[in-house]
């Protein structure tokens, strides 16, 4: 997806230029302006199109019912929803669950970068472990985290520690790959320039590895804050630990459907909260860095 | 370093070549046996209620699965799942490419599709079975509408991001639209499209096991959670490693058809890379 960042970008160039140097001013001022005044043009059709897609969209979900296409009763209109949604987010209880939620998704995905960072570097920097780790990596990566449910309820029951075991085995292996293949990235050249000019095995870690891997970091976290978010309410519907996973499964039992597909939505706000914020993050961190990676870098 | 080096030279008696295939096959397997080993002793050693050892577990595993439940549990489950996966990926790339080569439309879905990708699959199971009742297109349902849009989305990605120089010439070339999406659009965007499909395997395999969890009565993911249930816990583990083996099953297929539709773009990073 496009970056917002990018549309705003060049016209601020183009001030500093149009500042900077005068005599050019006048005779492209207009040429520049154009493009500028295109520029904004498309933005605001963009933002248009944007709202039209949302407003179309919730047209579409009040017709399908208030029409009869779907059963009203199982699929409450939009407006209900999102009245619901209102009086949800006056609700302290409500509250407290997005907290549950986002502490497990925090607490995970804290420990699993930790441990995926660490084990990471160790292991990466190491060709003898990278070689004898490869098969077992790449058997256990695989295994789905929800086959560890029954494992994790087995042990724990509906305790918080059962959701953190699902959480951390989902989002561990997302850094840990990342990480594993960014150490491994170390320009060549560049290590061994560090090696003649004799910085100590710290310095090397700090100044080259830890650079070359950052990108790759990165990438891994903002994959592994969306799969930690996933799991994180996967548990709490299955294990049945407290959390709005658990609330939409009550509030479907209890057949109050416009909770739960008013909870079904704060889901998908706090996926996209989570996804934005890590963008921003990655952007911040590697501002320095020529490309910020795509997810195709594997 | 001394001046004077003298190499002993020591006859060989193995080829290079088996010495090196016996090293291969010492580091693939070292560490993994050496792994069991130790959960063999210790499990000898220091029995745990809910670890069994290896040797209950490949029993388990044997007297689990290997017989009637192969067809009535596990050959549905993986048929759903690839079902699902076929889905979501030619819908992914269908609709991605006439979204990506739609700018009005692109700009139009945007917000909605960026909010759909956040929303967690999972949640949406309890929605589904109360429109659809717990069938198989349920699960299929379920599958298709998690996984959908990694390849959706890496896809309008992908074809918006084709080079816009090759765009014009193929244009000035007149080549037909039709040939254009085939040889020129669909190429440029595969490697993002398979990055797409590789995120969409793993949810698929989770909405497949979690589909069947709490609306099913029968199935992988069923099974796992009645074995825990009644307290079964070697044929608790045994469902977790036939989960584990159909995810590396997934990644292996993965692999090799990458390898074969990615096999030019792999080639031209390798000479950029020399």
């Amino acid at each position: 997806m496009p970056q917002p960042e990018v549309s705003g970008r060049p016209p601020a160039m183009l001030e500093t230029h149009l500042i900077g140097d005068p005599v050019t001013v006048t005779a492209d001022a207009p040429a520049i302006a154009a493009p500028r005044r295109r520029r904004q043009r498309r933005t605001a059709r963009k933002a248009a199109l944007g709202i039209a897609g949302i407003l179309g969209f919730l047209v579409t979900w009040q017709l399908l019912p208030a029409l009869g296409l779907v059963d009203p009763r199982f699929f409450p209109t939009a407006t209900e929803t999102l009245t619901q949604l209102g009086q949800e987010t006056r609700d302290l209880e409500f509250w407290r669950n997005v907290g549950r939620t986002m502490t497990a998704w925090g607490i995970g995905l804290l420990i699993a970068t930790v441990l995926a960072s660490v084990l990471g570097t160790v292991i990466g920097l190491v060709p003898f472990l990278r070689r004898a780790t490869h098969t077992t990596v790449e058997f256990l990566r695989p295994i789905p985290s929800v086959a560890l449910i029954p494992l994790a309820v087995l042990m724990y029951g509906y305790q918080l520690q059962a959701a953190l075991i699902i959480i951390v085995f989902a989002s561990f292996w997302q850094i840990f790959i990342q990480v594993l293949y960014g150490v491994a990235d170390v320009d060549a050249v560049a290590r061994d320039t560090a090696r003649s000019f004799g910085l100590s095995r710290g310095s090397r870690v700090v100044n080259l590895v830890l650079p070359t891997a950052l990108p790759y970091l990165m990438t891994g976290l903002r994959l592994a804050a969306a799969v930690a978010l996933i799991l994180a309410i996967t548990a709490e519907m299955f294990i049945g630990n407290p959390g709005l996973g658990r609330e939409i499964v009550f509030a479907q039992s209890a057949g109050n459907w416009p909770t739960v597909y008013a909870l079904v939505i704060v889901t998908g706000l706090l996926g996209l909260l989570i996804n934005m914020v890590f963008r921003a993050i990655e952007r911040r961190t590697l501002s320095w860095h020529q490309s910020v990676r795509g997810e195709d870098v594997l | 370093m001394t001046l004077y080096t003298s190499t002993v030279i020591t006859p060989q008696r193995r080829s290079r070549v088996w010495s090196k295939i016996g090293e291969n096959t010492a580091y693939a397997l070292g560490l993994p046996v050496l792994l069991v080993v130790i959960w063999g002793i210790w499990a000898t050693l220091a029995p745990a209620q809910f670890f069994p050892s290896p040797t209950e577990l490949v029993e388990a595993f044997i007297d689990t699965w290997i017989g009637p439940a192969f067809f009535t549990d596990v050959l549905p489950s993986l048929g759903r799942l690839a079902i699902g996966i076929v889905l979501s990926v030619l819908i992914g790339i269908v609709a991605g490419t006439l979204i990506g080569l739609n700018r009005w439309l692109r700009e139009l879905l945007e917000p909605m599709l960026e909010f759909f990708r956040a929303v967690p699959p999972p949640v949406l199971l309890p929605i589904a079975v109360v429109l659809m009742g717990p069938t198989d297109a349920m699960k299929i349902v379920v599958i298709v509408i998690g996984s959908l849009w990694p390849v959706l989305l890496n896809t309008i990605e992908g074809v918006r991001s084709t080079d816009s120089v090759m765009t014009e010439t193929a244009r000035s070339f007149a080549v037909t639209s039709m040939e254009r999406l085939r040889f020129l659009v669909l190429p440029a965007a595969s490697p993002r499209i398979m990055a797409g499909v590789r995120q969409s395997l793993s949810i698929a395999l989770i909405l497949m096991v979690i589909s069947e969890l709490g609306y099913s009565s029968s199935g992988l993911g069923f099974q796992i959670v009645y074995f825990q249930r009644n307290y079964l816990i070697a044929e608790m583990w045994s469902g977790i490693v036939l989960l584990g083996l159909v995810g590396v099953l997934l990644a292996a297929i993965f692999t090799l058809v990458e390898r074969r539709v990615l096999r030019w773009y792999h080639g031209i990073k390798e000479v950029e890379r020399a």
